[in-house]
């Protein structure tokens, strides 16, 4: 019996001792095993492969299941275990506890250089080379967020673009506005005031604390810059992010902060039926492409229109252009079964049928110009903008960086800051949100 | 002459090797979970870390604490909660214990008003308090302007902000209200008596019997309170995302602490660095800041607490 005490301090110091080893086994890497390439893929043995993926609405994951079975058709012996809901975090401590799926989808890029210079995601270069995929029918933007410091880890899914929304109905038979100018002034035309000067109805909100008008969706309007090419901040010494927050500030201070900030307050929640577009509260409102399958659902009888972002007046060659982003999918570092996991990606990514049926089902932008030009996806004239402003030669997105997260909520506090009217010198400001995100830079290694 | 001490008999060493062998789940336990995470913490404190890739970089996280403008404010904002939502949370529990047992009747239903908001989950009572104090929309605004008073804007104005956040704490204070009324309750009648045969008025009885007698329990709603306010994360993170009606979807940025940093702790900003932005040595920077200044006022209030209780 005096022994019992002593196996059982050594189960538990070898228990822990397990605990601190245990998922380092990475699995075989991307393009390490041989492989047979072409329709010969077919011939891979088969597998079970994990796919994580961060949609969650029931027609969202039976979109995401439908055009899995289309690559089940192709690959009958390989058997997709989709996992629903899946967030950044969960990825990046699954990769990080060697318990990674063998597919990843983020339905953010702000990751996506972090994950390619630590090798979390796996270099697609060298499959993509060995079968001949051209990734020129990707656009130049979806390219630059997939990509990071030469390594293309990620491939785009699908895209969001972001444009303008306007209720027919409350804009007086008046036209989109095409530049900041016409804006500013349709925005105060169409704003109703009660006798005690409270906002009923606003023409615009011009609030950076406004749903999605987040620095990043913003600044194409003006060809705002964010990086240098050093990657350094770029904020402070181009004059276009100057523009666009004066121009906005002069827009808030019209509404007066305080009238404008009450009314944001009393709107309904982004994502539910009660958002303030649906119900006339808002006559133009910036929003992504997937808005228009929620108005389908939510508002269906509204009467709207879309058009490109109005731009800076003095730069009308930015007009149909916009902000994108989108989807991302890779293979993690340790998946199992890598070679399946990249022909369940090749299929995603650039199936022109696949693409087209989720497009269809989740109304987001296909990626590829194939998909974008096929006679089966379902355009309406509404929808039509935003393949149109992600396929603009001159729609930009956030150029990939480490401190992604990091940089845009520096800007987008500085902005709150701005709007209140809490800042008196912009200049200095915008110099130190400079200041802000290198110094951040120099901390995770330039 | 010394003589050599005698070896340990045969048998006192057996009873060590048996006393540690029931000792080793304990050991094993603050190895794992105390003693190695902070070693871990100070290693990587040292390191450019973003839980993938470890490069060592000397001091340059230390260096970019005093760069972090966010540290600061957020210190303030931490140690503006341990300088009044503690005591205004422990005065408050305390009298409200003294106005339940005082009471005569009902106080059964008063004692389970004061506690069932305490049984509310944190997050639903941060999101409904949120809503409730909503300066367009909210109940006691309206409520206010039907008296003349113009309510404030409580979460949006950072002047604001944290008393607001004081306030939801103050409503949730239910189960410090039971401690304190089983103290308050312990406390001899006779000392009373003795007190009020003396010529002793109500306060003096306060000062010179409650007090004394409930000081151990006192210090024990200190102790924990602060430590809890060091560590106050989750009311302040969904308080600050609901009043600014943030969302998390591509492309668009939460500012963490809305408004204006005022909602912004330290544990808080540790977690956006740690987790948000994986700069995990730059995080364990921030731990190790909050594991200081957690032990200095946890060492000066347990110094408080044996005062107390040798007084008492």
């Amino acid at each position: 019996m005096r022994f019992v005490p002593l196996a059982v301090a050594a189960a538990l110091l070898g228990s822990a001792l397990t605990a601190c080893t245990a998922g380092k086994e990475a699995g075989p890497s991307l393009g390490a095993q041989p492989k047979p390439s072409g329709s010969a893929s077919q011939a891979l043995p088969a597998a079970t492969i994990e796919l994580w993926h961060g949609f969650s609405t029931d027609a969202e994951v039976k979109a995401f299941e439908d055009a899995i079975a289309g690559f089940n058709k192709k690959f009958p012996q390989i058997t997709v275990k989709a996992t629903k809901g899946v967030q950044d975090d969960q990825i990046t401590q699954a990769i990080r506890g060697g318990n990674a799926p063998d597919v990843a989808a983020s339905f953010t890029t702000d990751n996506v250089a972090q994950w390619c210079r630590s090798g979390a995601f796996q270099d697609l270069t060298p499959v993509i080379e060995q079968d001949g995929i051209d990734v020129s029918v990707l656009p130049a933007v979806a390219r630059s967020y997939t990509a990071f410091e030469g390594k293309q880890c990620t491939l785009p899914l699908l895209a969001d673009a972001y444009g303008l929304y306007y209720n027919k109905a409350l804009m007086k038979g008046e036209q989109p506005p095409k530049t900041l100018g016409e804006l500013t002034e349709l925005a105060k035309k169409l704003t109703v005031r009660d006798a005690n000067g409270d906002i009923k109805v606003a023409g615009f909100i011009p609030s950076v604390q406004y749903y999605e008008n987040s620095p990043s969706h913003l600044g194409p309007m003006v060809g705002a810059k964010w990086y240098n090419d050093d990657g350094t901040s770029a904020i402070g010494s181009d004059p276009a992010w100057k523009q666009l927050l004066t121009w906005q500030k002069e827009l808030v201070d019209w509404f007066g902060y305080a009238k404008l900030d009450k009314f944001r307050k009393s709107l309904g929640d982004e994502w539910s039926a009660e958002h303030p577009f649906y119900h006339g509260k808002v006559a133009m409102i910036l929003d992504g492409e997937w808005r228009n399958a929620m108005i389908a659902n939510d508002a269906k009888g509204l009467d709207y229109g879309t058009a490109p972002l109005p731009v800076a007046d003095d730069k009308p060659d930015l007009y149909g252009s916009g902000f994108t982003a989108g989807t991302v999918i890779g293979v993690p570092k340790g998946a199992k079964h890598p070679q399946h996991a990249w022909e369940l990606i090749k299929y995603l990514t650039t199936d022109t049928t696949s693409l087209v049926t989720l497009s269809n089902a989740l109304r987001n932008v296909p990626t590829t110009k194939a998909s974008m030009e096929s006679p089966d996806l379902a355009k309406d004239d509404n929808f039509k903008t935003f393949l149109d402003i992600f396929a603009h030669p001159k729609t930009t997105t956030l150029p990939a960086t480490v401190n992604s997260v990091f940089n845009q909520e520096v800007m987008s506090q500085f902005m709150t800051k701005w709007e209140k009217g809490s800042v008196t010198d912009l200049d200095a400001g915008l110099k130190d949100v400079d200041k802000q995100i290198n110094d951040k830079l120099k901390l995770s290694g330039g | 002459m010394t003589s050599l001490p005698a070896a340990p008999p045969r048998w006192r060493r057996g009873e060590g090797l048996r006393a540690l062998a029931w000792l080793s789940p304990w050991i094993a336990g603050v190895s794992i979970f105390f003693i190695y995470p902070l070693i871990s913490t100070v290693y990587f404190s040292f390191h450019r870390y973003d839980m993938y890739t470890l490069e060592f970089i000397g001091l340059d996280n230390y260096r970019y604490l005093f760069q972090d403008a966010r540290v600061a404010a957020s210190a303030r904002n931490t140690l503006w909660l341990v300088a009044f939502m503690v005591p205004a949370t422990v005065l408050f529990s305390l009298a409200l214990a003294q106005l339940v047992i005082r009471l005569k009747a009902g106080v059964s239903l008063l004692r389970t008003i004061f506690y069932l908001p305490s049984l509310v989950p944190m997050t639903a009572g941060t999101i409904t308090f949120v809503f409730l104090l909503n300066p367009a929309t909210g109940p006691v605004n309206h409520l206010l302007s039907l008296i003349g008073i113009r309510g404030p804007d409580w979460f949006g104005d950072p002047a604001w902000s944290k008393p607001s956040l004081t306030l939801l704490g103050l409503w949730g204070c239910g189960q410090l209200m039971v401690i304190f009324m089983a103290a308050l309750l312990d406390v001899p009648r006779h000392l009373y008596e003795a007190a009020a045969i003396d010529g002793a008025g109500p306060w003096r009885q306060f000062r010179s019997v409650t007090l004394p007698t409930i000081a151990p329990v006192l210090m024990f709603a200190l102790v924990t309170n602060v430590i809890y306010a060091l560590q106050y994360f989750s009311q302040a993170m969904i308080a600050s995302r609901v009043a600014q009606g943030s969302t998390d979807s591509p492309g668009s940025s939460f500012s963490p602490g809305y408004p204006d940093e005022s909602l912004l702790t330290l544990p808080q900003w540790l977690f956006q660095v740690g987790f948000r932005d994986y700069s995990m040595g730059y995080a364990c920077v921030l731990a190790l800041l909050l594991f200081g200044t957690s032990m200095i006022f946890t060492l000066i209030l347990l110094r408080q607490f044996r005062r107390a209780e040798e007084a008492s």
